[in-house]
């Protein structure tokens, strides 16, 4: 008999469809009530920082160049205040085989998977993890799936994901492409049915593992260049793996003291899942349509628990608009001559307005770029915001209203960031955590749980849940 | 090119679910649309033309079925229109750059 392959059928066999596709299972780390332990799942990898670093260089993957941008860190300090303006460094992930950070990532997975002996492997990803996946089947002989949404329902595209199409199918992977919507996972399951590939899911503790050595890495360079580790690292965070990853490799290094930022593109307004305001955005990924629902949930991934959690790690969160991340692709590329896509420069965009606040011998780095090329560039992407009935203009980007208009900022001096309420946040993933179970007194395993995942203490975490009860 | 034979690379289109079947937490606009897909291939079918329904095997093998909407698709994204916008940002800045230290 033929399975049933009704969205709610596909739905129902996740569990099972999840533990043969990813060859872990998540249960092994459940504890009483809502506790799971994450350090054990990290662990439980197999794979130490050591392991990763030569799985990776064995990968042609990782030991990418940390550059200082002298002309961003002057044009910054003429902005500031006497005395104010840290020297900003980026790390050129772009340097890797597949053009971003995310095939650290890949590495990983992709090992793992061909270490258990399966064929394939599949992500469902529109970004540069798709790619970072094909291109890591490639090297290791693995074939690949890349589903992606990509088209609104009158067939239009981004250009940023038709080009990451073109580059997976270069890197000989099958992409299949589906029209706006968040059944995309119930496709993939289909998939990972049909096939019996590997998940080679962004939220695996394999995939975190792999970014590890970037925090660890950027670290030892730094250390060595300036005989210190940098003051502030700032991490483009979308679904929260760059972020995590970078942080307990920074940490693995012993670079405790490193303030760890996360920076998203501000989308506020515009629904992820809606056909008409799909194209109405230009960015497809580092935006606060992952940034805050992945930040206040992280297990609403295609993994049963996401090893994925900013909020462990996270210091201060920021968002910028998309006209300013334009505005600095574009002074990368005129002032460093250094071109790379719009994408990874949301960390470069916040670390210049953040620069501006922190001492002239501080250091901050932004950690990653992403390659750039046709689609994949500011002018195809405000082409096609203008096409979709964007306003690009230029003046001053307090103004922005994302879906409705691009402001590149007059000069630099317009360069800001806005300042996210952790506590609001940490709010928001203690009502997600709880499950509604606001009337129950929490274990002191489970509060503990709680402080490790938000880093507030009892009475915090006490206060917010009274508040939730007389919401 | 309207007619495509066996082998031949091809691109086809299917509906996966219907507006009626989607998931319960898709927005209005979204539930309104069906669920697309687009995926390509070789050709099974000894011939056939745009709009039929046909068989395909995909770089990993699987064969898929589908309406037949393209015969050896191409990529055409490109560098976009010229954009006026942009074009104060790289003098603008290199003018401040020589102009020195000045501080606000």
């Amino acid at each position: 008999m033929s399975k049933d392959m009704s969205y709610a059928a596909v739905m129902a066999r996740k569990g099972e469809i999840m533990k043969k596709a990813v060859g872990l299972d998540y249960e092994q780390f459940e504890r009483d009530g809502i506790v799971f332990d994450y350090e054990a799942m990290m662990t439980g990898t197999g794979y130490s920082l050591e392991d990763v670093i030569d799985i990776q260089r064995a990968s042609c993957v990782s030991q990418t160049p940390l550059y200082e941008m002298k002309n961003l860190t002057k044009l910054a300090r003429m902005y500031a205040a006497e005395g104010k303006g840290a020297r900003i460094f980026i790390k050129d992930e772009a340097a890797n085989p597949s053009g971003s950070f995310k095939v650290r990532r890949a590495a990983i997975s992709v090992h793992h998977a061909k270490k258990l002996g399966y064929k394939g492997v599949i992500a469902a990803t529109s970004g540069n993890y798709g790619a970072a996946v094909a291109s890591q089947a490639a090297m290791h002989g693995l074939d690949c799936i890349i589903l992606q949404e990509c088209y609104d329902s009158k067939g239009k595209g981004q250009p940023e994901i038709i080009e990451k199409a073109r580059k997976c199918e270069a890197f000989g992977a099958e992409v299949v492409q589906l029209s706006v919507g968040p059944e995309l996972f119930y496709t993939f399951l289909r998939l990972l049915e049909e096939t019996g590939y590997f998940n080679a899911s962004l939220y695996t503790p394999f995939g975190i593992a792999g970014v590890e050595s970037l925090g660890y890495e950027l670290a030892e360079q730094m250390k060595a260049l300036e005989g210190k580790y940098p003051d502030a690292v700032v991490v483009t965070n979308a679904g929260g793996g760059n972020l995590t990853g970078t942080a307990r490799g920074l940490k693995k290094a012993g670079a405790n003291e490193t303030e760890i930022i996360g920076a998203s593109v501000d989308l506020s307004g515009l629904h992820m899942a809606s056909d008409e305001q799909f194209n109405k955005k230009s960015f497809t990924t580092g935006h606060t349509g992952f940034g805050i629902p992945f930040t206040t949930w992280p297990d609403r991934s295609d993994v049963p628990r996401s090893a994925a959690r900013p909020l462990r790690y996270i210091d201060r969160y920021v968002t910028i608009s998309q006209g300013e991340v334009f505005y600095m692709t574009e002074s990368l590329a005129q002032v460093e001559g250094m071109e790379r896509g719009p994408a990874g420069n949301t960390s470069l965009a916040a670390a210049f307005a953040i620069a501006k606040e922190m001492d002239e011998d501080q250091i901050i780095v932004v950690q990653e770029t992403e390659y750039t090329g046709a689609g994949k560039h500011i002018a195809p992407q405000l082409s096609f915001a203008k096409e979709n009935g964007i306003a690009v203009l230029v003046g001053d980007p307090k103004d922005n209203i994302p879906g409705q208009n691009i402001i590149l900022p007059e000069n630099p001096g317009l360069i800001s960031i806005k300042n996210l309420d952790l506590n609001r946040i940490r709010k928001s993933y203690i009502k997600n955590a709880l499950h509604g179970r606001l009337d129950d007194t929490l274990s002191a395993n489970e509060m503990n749980y709680i402080e490790e995942e938000t880093r507030a203490d009892s009475d915090f975490i006490s206060l917010v849940i009274n508040e939730l009860r007389s919401e | 090119m309207n007619k495509a034979k066996k082998n031949d690379w091809v691109k086809i289109h299917n509906i996966i679910l219907g507006p009626e079947e989607r998931a319960p937490q898709v927005p209005e606009d979204t539930k309104k649309v069906p669920l697309e897909l687009w995926v390509k291939g070789y050709l099974i079918d000894e011939k056939a033309e745009i709009g039929d329904t046909v068989v395909v095997k995909t770089v990993t093998g699987r064969r898929v079925s589908g309406s037949l909407i393209e015969i050896e698709p191409s990529f055409n994204h490109d560098f976009g229109s010229y954009v006026k916008e942009l074009a104060y940002i790289g003098p603008g800045l290199r003018e401040l750059l020589k102009g020195g230290e000045h501080r606000e």
